[in-house]
């Protein structure tokens, strides 16, 4: 195999906030009932971590598990790890009816960092980003301008957000257009 | 003469002068200045020109609602038409120029028109473009078309940028004047989360220009309080010059804000829309005064005379010298002891109400200002500005009784509430006869998700006109507001405003009150459209009684103002000429945006590059550097062909078809949607998507699928690979992937949501790289790592396996009839892969090829192609598809639409190959014509043409078409009427025009 | 703009985050079917003003379809609820009751 190569390697801007491309993450999308116990240790083996309550990200210390829907999760880790994991994930799971599939390579990961980051986010999504509304350990899935997203806070001035691979350019475009300078809003 | 006074205007600051442009001619303003003050200040009262007759008009309010002082702004990539110089703040350097007339606006030969009026009555096109017929095309559009239009479109792009911003908040302010302030207060103070929008650069709305105390501070200093006690609360947000556009279901409201208008030198967005959810909305949005109906009222320097006070007190501008107040209420007084405490010469307050009025009045007499009781304006002389006004009485037709010069005039005929936003979502209005206005009905307020209203009016926004009250009334919403958006109002007493008392005031709808027909046809009821009180009562003469349907008929509000000035006296105007009451006649409705938004505004930051998502293939880059000529399939960008240095792009299509098919292609095919059915159940599911079985399928081979809708139609095809015992993966069209994954979800979750199958779009996680020709093998074997000859992967299967390095799922299948094999990698090593194939394919003579030539193939082979032989109206049996539509299976999607009459009447057009009689290539989508004519006299048509391309391998044109009864009558030849007038001439044939037997993809 | 809850993930979704999907429950007729039944369950739809029952789904969210009961002119929502369900729960049958007394929708009210 080759060196893997994210959609955009990468690329950063700095306006009213950094805007990063972070390279690939190891992604595993996870179907299943998310009480069952099997389900629930093939996730968390992998993170070691806890499962997620709904519309949260709960993080590990090799992962995190993000709450999809009621009947899927997404177990995140190292990128060089997702296979191996899928393959534990699969094993652990045995009979119990499910679908574990890697997805790594589906994706591409922003990160959007500083101050205003909220402010940005805001531009785009039709989604309360103030502060109380929502926090670091949420996690929201939902539309930022005309794509697919979801995204969750590292912590009060980072946001991570992902979106389909297809779309990196086009959504670090956008990201770069909510945070060109001279725009802030000053409302949180 | 309009001019600056020595030391007036509170917003203005003369130690900062601006300089602007008008018309070309350059003035100077101050820091502070609208354009309407500064050009007002330049004694320019001309503005422009009326969209009809062309007259003169000049600055007639000072706010929203200004209907003549339409201007172009900027230049080249910053014009913008139609911008009210009342709400332009000016800026150093602004470029502005007036509109509608030519070749200037002193000297405009349209205003011919107006020597014409009495030919362009109401409904004036309706009645003269009936007849007749070919005057239409020849006489009436060439003269529409030249006069329609108000300003002209900017033909450079915009260079601005411009942002949503998605705001969440318990109580939404619309409106910053002293009502909207103190209903923040009132609502912040519960802890609620506030916002606060206010349309102008500043707090207090007409408050501090119309003087009162609140708690014994006068109010212009009560606001600033309020003011600084709100900027300090963490709960509340302040948003200056951000107008309320619209209020709609949900508590949905659209905040403009002009962000950078004012200074355009500064960075960021010009303006920024505020989509933004409420629990409750206050509208604090004020009132505006109504203009009175007298013949002339139109002429420039007639003006409201609250705007004349704006200009007085605000800017230091004065717009005569020598001014006449009309009115039927106290409010004007206010103007007249303004303009003649400032020095400027007030002639006559003419007050329509034979006892005069309060307080105010007696004011005004003491400063020795002579008061008229029951009299009336007959008529205002002059062209381009004042020169004389004729006095008569009110109770008259219209005698003069006296004429006077001067060179302004003031009026008022009672100010409107700006019900507009509480009206956007369905607010109700009521009639209120003491102040001759519509005000919002309490009891029938807009409702929201719960059924509960989610509008609160508030001040003179809900019909209170005094200073007393709408402070009352501010808290009082404030209070609603706050314990229906589910929180505690703080108990706190209201403040207490005082107000000069009043005299009330008296409905005027035509003054005179029987003013001769000649007066009325000169008395305008809209400015901008040009409509007179003479039209509005033609229009009722003829049969007009819905208020909805005169406003079309006459245009009265249809204008860029949308009414603001004209619709109460118009309705009025009606209800009288029907001898109605006005409630009965009732308004037309309130739309948003309050006021024209920008485009730029409404499509936010989708423009230039991100106007719409594209989606790119992990080869994307490569392809652009390698001449790709982009097709848009859906989002995504497919080579259609790669150009070559001193190719056309027929040329490289030609030469990648005879490659294809000589040597050896590769093609991107990343775009291929592909989707993972597991579970117990996915068999079972997958023989309801499917017309044809899957649940057989053997582990490690393909099948060919097709899917239908629940009508029998054909929506998607691909090749579906059982992977093992309980997964499948299923590939769709490049459109397809995710229409037929949320297809799949949504019968799984909404109809046998107790099968047990999860699927899952994995489309991007794989990059998709079809190699094929004769020499195809011999690539991959050249690449190495896995054994791909016929008997280890033949045709129909697949394999996963290590290639040349790469973990790979090679897929041994063709759309081409070549062999062909296709490989998916992770798309991070999709580039990879695809370097090291063409590395591989070097000796072979390997090409990349796009879409075109993809098509050209498969057409060669008579392959169908969603989309093309496709519609949304076609079935597979139309299509000779037959062979996979199980027979066997008791249900799949479709099948019982597909037994309906309709589908299978055996007059279906059916699919065949058409080859031209003389090798050209027959036109796309081109019907074919049979024997006799249609109810139209059309020629009946028997088929059409659905894929057609010449075909480099074959050396002339092909075509695939949906014939009637075309299976039964090969050899037959058809007409095809090109929109070209030529006939083409193309025979029936099969539809496998290339290696019918199938040998070259099965080697 | 419509808000409506999500019951499958709980978020209040904005109209822009969901698509609709016509009307609710309606009962699928397949192979062996009359024709008329076939043809009502292709084409024939209630067209109501007031109370009416819809399929929509989270399709920018966690993706589920979900059923909504509101009404046709108020836009007023009297619930949202699991897709996986032939009819409307009786909570949200006896709110519409207190709210609209008499409302009837094909075989419901």
């Amino acid at each position: 195999m080759s060196e893997p190569v994210s959609a955009l390697s990468g690329s950063a801007f700095c306006g009213l906030v950094r805007v990063e491309d972070c390279g690939l993450k190891g992604m595993i999308t996870l179907r299943g009932d998310l009480s069952a116990a099997a389900v629930k240790k093939a996730a968390t083996g992998v993170t070691g971590g806890k499962m997620p309550s709904p519309l949260t990200i709960a993080s590990g210390k090799t992962g995190s598990i993000a709450w999809m829907s009621p009947d899927e999760a997404l177990v995140m880790c190292d990128y060089a790890d997702a296979g191996a994991a899928v393959g534990t994930m699969t094993t652990a799971l045995g009979t119990t009816h499910s679908l574990v599939v890697d997805v790594s390579d589906a994706r591409a990961q922003f990160r959007v960092t500083g101050p205003a980051a909220r402010e940005v986010m805001a531009k785009l999504c039709p989604v309360d980003f103030a502060p109380g509304s929502f926090e670091p350990g949420q996690f929201r899935r939902t539309r930022m301008a005309q794509i697919a997203a979801a995204v969750w806070m590292e912590d009060e001035n980072t946001f991570c957000v992902i979106c389909f691979r297809s779309v990196a350019e086009y959504a670090f475009t956008l990201l770069k257009t909510a945070a060109a300078s001279g725009s802030a809003v000053d409302v949180f | 003469m309009s001019t600056r006074l020595a030391n007036q205007g509170r917003l203005i600051d003369r130690s900062k002068p601006v300089k602007f442009t008008f018309n070309g001619k350059s003035f100077t303003g101050f820091a502070g200045d609208t354009l309407a003050s500064a050009l007002l200040a330049n004694d320019q009262m001309l503005v422009g020109r009326s969209f009809k007759y062309h007259r003169p008009r000049g600055i007639v309010a000072s706010g929203a609602e200004e209907p003549n002082a339409l201007l172009g702004l900027g230049s080249g990539d910053r014009f913008e038409p139609n911008q009210r110089a009342t709400t332009t703040e000016l800026f150093d350097g602004l470029e502005s120029a007036s509109q509608n007339h030519w070749p200037s606006l002193e000297y405009d030969i349209g205003a011919v028109n107006k020597a014409f009026a009495r030919f362009l009555p109401a409904g004036f096109y309706y009645k003269m473009f009936i007849h007749p017929r070919p005057f239409w095309k020849h006489i009436y559009e060439p003269f529409i078309r030249q006069s329609a239009g108000l300003g002209r479109a900017p033909k450079d792009r915009d260079a601005d940028r411009y942002e949503h911003f998605y705001a969440f908040t318990d109580i939404l302010v619309i409106g910053g004047g002293v009502a909207g302030l103190l209903a923040a207060k009132t609502a912040a103070q519960s802890g609620a989360k506030v916002m606060v929008l206010e349309q102008t650069a500043h707090w207090g709305g007409r408050a501090p220009v119309d003087g009162g105390t609140v708690n014994g501070t006068a109010v212009a200093d009560y606001i600033a309080i309020l003011v600084t006690e709100l900027e300090a609360m963490d709960n509340v947000t302040m948003r200056l010059r951000c107008m309320g556009a619209g209020v709609y279901d949900h508590g949905y409201a659209l905040g403009y804000e002009r962000v950078t208008d004012h200074a355009p030198s500064l960075e960021g967005p010009r303006h920024r829309l505020w989509r933004i959810r409420a629990k409750q909305i206050i509208t604090a949005t004020g009132a505006i005064e109504r203009p009175l109906s007298f013949a002339g009222n139109d002429v420039p320097g007639v003006m409201l005379a609250a705007a004349m006070r704006d200009y007085a007190v605000n800017y230091g501008v004065t717009p005569g010298d020598k001014v006449i107040v009309a009115t039927n209420n106290d409010d004007a007084y206010r103007t007249a002891i303004c303009l003649k405490e400032m020095g400027v010469d007030v002639l006559r307050i003419l007050d329509a109400r034979d006892t005069g009025g309060g307080e105010l009045m007696e004011q005004a007499r003491e400063l020795g200002i002579r008061i008229d009781c029951g009299r009336a304006i007959g008529k205002v002389s002059g062209g381009k500005r004042v020169k004389k006004v004729a006095i008569c009485a009110q109770a008259g037709t219209g005698a003069a009784l006296e004429e006077i010069s001067c060179d302004a005039v003031a009026m008022s005929g009672g100010w409107s509430p700006v019900v507009h936003l509480w009206s956007h979502c369905g607010g109700k209005l009521t009639w209120d006869d003491s102040l001759s206005q519509f005000r919002p009905d309490p009891n029938r307020p807009p409702t929201g998700a719960d059924g509960q209203g989610f509008v609160v009016p508030a001040g003179t926004a809900n019909g209170e006109m005094h200073l007393g009250e709408i402070v009352s009334d501010a808290v009082a919403a404030g209070k609603k507001a706050t314990q229906d958006a589910g929180f505690k109002a703080k108990r706190t007493a209201a403040p207490r405003g005082v107000d000069t008392a009043y005299a009330p005031m008296e409905p005027v709808w035509l003054m005179p009150r029987n003013a001769e027909m000649e007066l009325r046809t000169k008395t305008w009821l809209d400015y901008q459209n040009d409509v007179k009180v003479s039209d509005v009562q033609l229009a009722a003469r003829e049969g007009y009684e819905s208020v909805e349907h005169t406003k079309r008929y006459t245009t009265l509000g249809m204008a860029t103002d949308q009414g603001k000035l004209s619709n109460i006296n118009g309705l009025a105007t009606l209800a009288n000429a029907l001898d109605a009451k006005i409630p009965q006649v009732g308004t037309t409705t309130f739309r948003p945006p309050y006021t024209p938004i920008s485009m730029g505004s409404i499509g936010g930051e989708a423009r230039g590059e991100v106007f719409q998502p594209i989606r790119r293939t992990p080869m994307h880059d490569w392809n652009e550097a390698h001449g790709a000529d982009w097709e848009p399939v859906g989002q995504w960008r497919r080579p259609y062909a790669y150009v070559r240095d001193g190719e056309t792009v027929h040329d490289a299509v030609m030469r990648e078809t005879r490659n294809v098919r000589e040597a050896v292609g590769i093609l991107d095919a990343s775009t291929l949607g592909k989707i993972v059915v597991k579970g117990p159940d996915a068999g079972r599911f997958l023989d309801m998507m499917y017309t044809n079985m899957m649940s057989n399928l053997k582990p490690g081979k393909c099948r060919y699928g097709l899917m239908c809708s629940e009508n029998g139609f054909l929506i998607d095809d691909g090749v579906v690979a059982r992977i093992d015992d309980d997964t499948w993966f299923c590939h769709t069209t490049t459109g397809g992937a995710e229409r037929i994954h949320a297809h799949m979800e949504e019968w799984l979750q909404t109809e046998w949501w107790d099968w047990k199958v999860y699927v899952a779009n994995v489309t991007e996680q794989f990059a998709q790289i079809a190699v094929v020709g004769p020499k195809a093998r011999a690539v991959l074997e050249k690449l190495g790592g896995m054994d791909v000859g016929k008997d280890d992967l033949p045709f129909m299967e697949w394999r996963d396996g290590i290639l040349g390095g790469f973990d790979v799922r090679i897929y041994r299948i063709s759309f081409s009839g070549e062999l062909s094999y296709e490989i998916a990698v992770s798309a991070s090593q999709g580039q990879a892969l695809w370097n090291a194939l063409r590395s591989a394919g070097d000796g072979f003579g390997m090409m990349p090829y796009g879409t075109e030539t993809l098509h050209i193939l498969r057409a060669e082979k008579g392959f169908i192609m969603i989309g093309d032989e496709s519609d949304g109206t076609v079935i597979p049996q139309d299509l000779g598809l037959n062979w996979a539509i199980s027979k066997k299976k008791e249900d799949f999607l479709g099948k019982r639409a597909q037994q309906r009459s309709h589908m299978t009447d055996p007059t279906r057009w059916k699919l065949v190959g058409l080859e031209t009689t003389d090798g050209s290539v027959l036109p796309d989508g081109a019907y074919a014509v049979g024997e006799g004519v249609n109810a139209n006299g059309q020629r009946n048509m028997v088929g059409r043409v659905t894929s057609t391309y010449y075909s480099p391998n074959l050396n002339k044109g092909i075509a695939m078409g949906l014939v009637l009864n075309g299976p039964d009558r090969m050899g037959e030849v058809l007409e095809f009427p090109g929109t070209d007038g030529k006939i083409y001439t193309a025979t029936i044939v099969d539809p496998v025009f290339y290696d019918k037997d199938g040998e070259k993809q099965n080697v | 703009m419509l808000i409506l809850h999500c019951p499958y993930c709980g978020v209040d979704a904005d109209e822009t985050e969901l698509s609709p999907g016509g009307e609710a429950h309606l009962k699928r007729f397949g192979p062996g079917s009359s024709d008329e039944d076939f043809q009502d369950y292709l084409f024939a739809r209630e067209n109501p003003r007031g109370v009416h029952f819809e399929r929509w789904r989270h399709a920018a969210g966690c993706g589920k379809w979900f059923h909504a009961a509101r009404s046709t002119d108020t836009l007023e929502v009297f619930g949202t609820y699991s897709a996986q369900t032939t009819e409307p729960p009786k909570e949200i049958c006896d709110r519409i009751s207190g709210k609209r007394p008499g409302w009837t929708w094909r075989l419901f009210g």
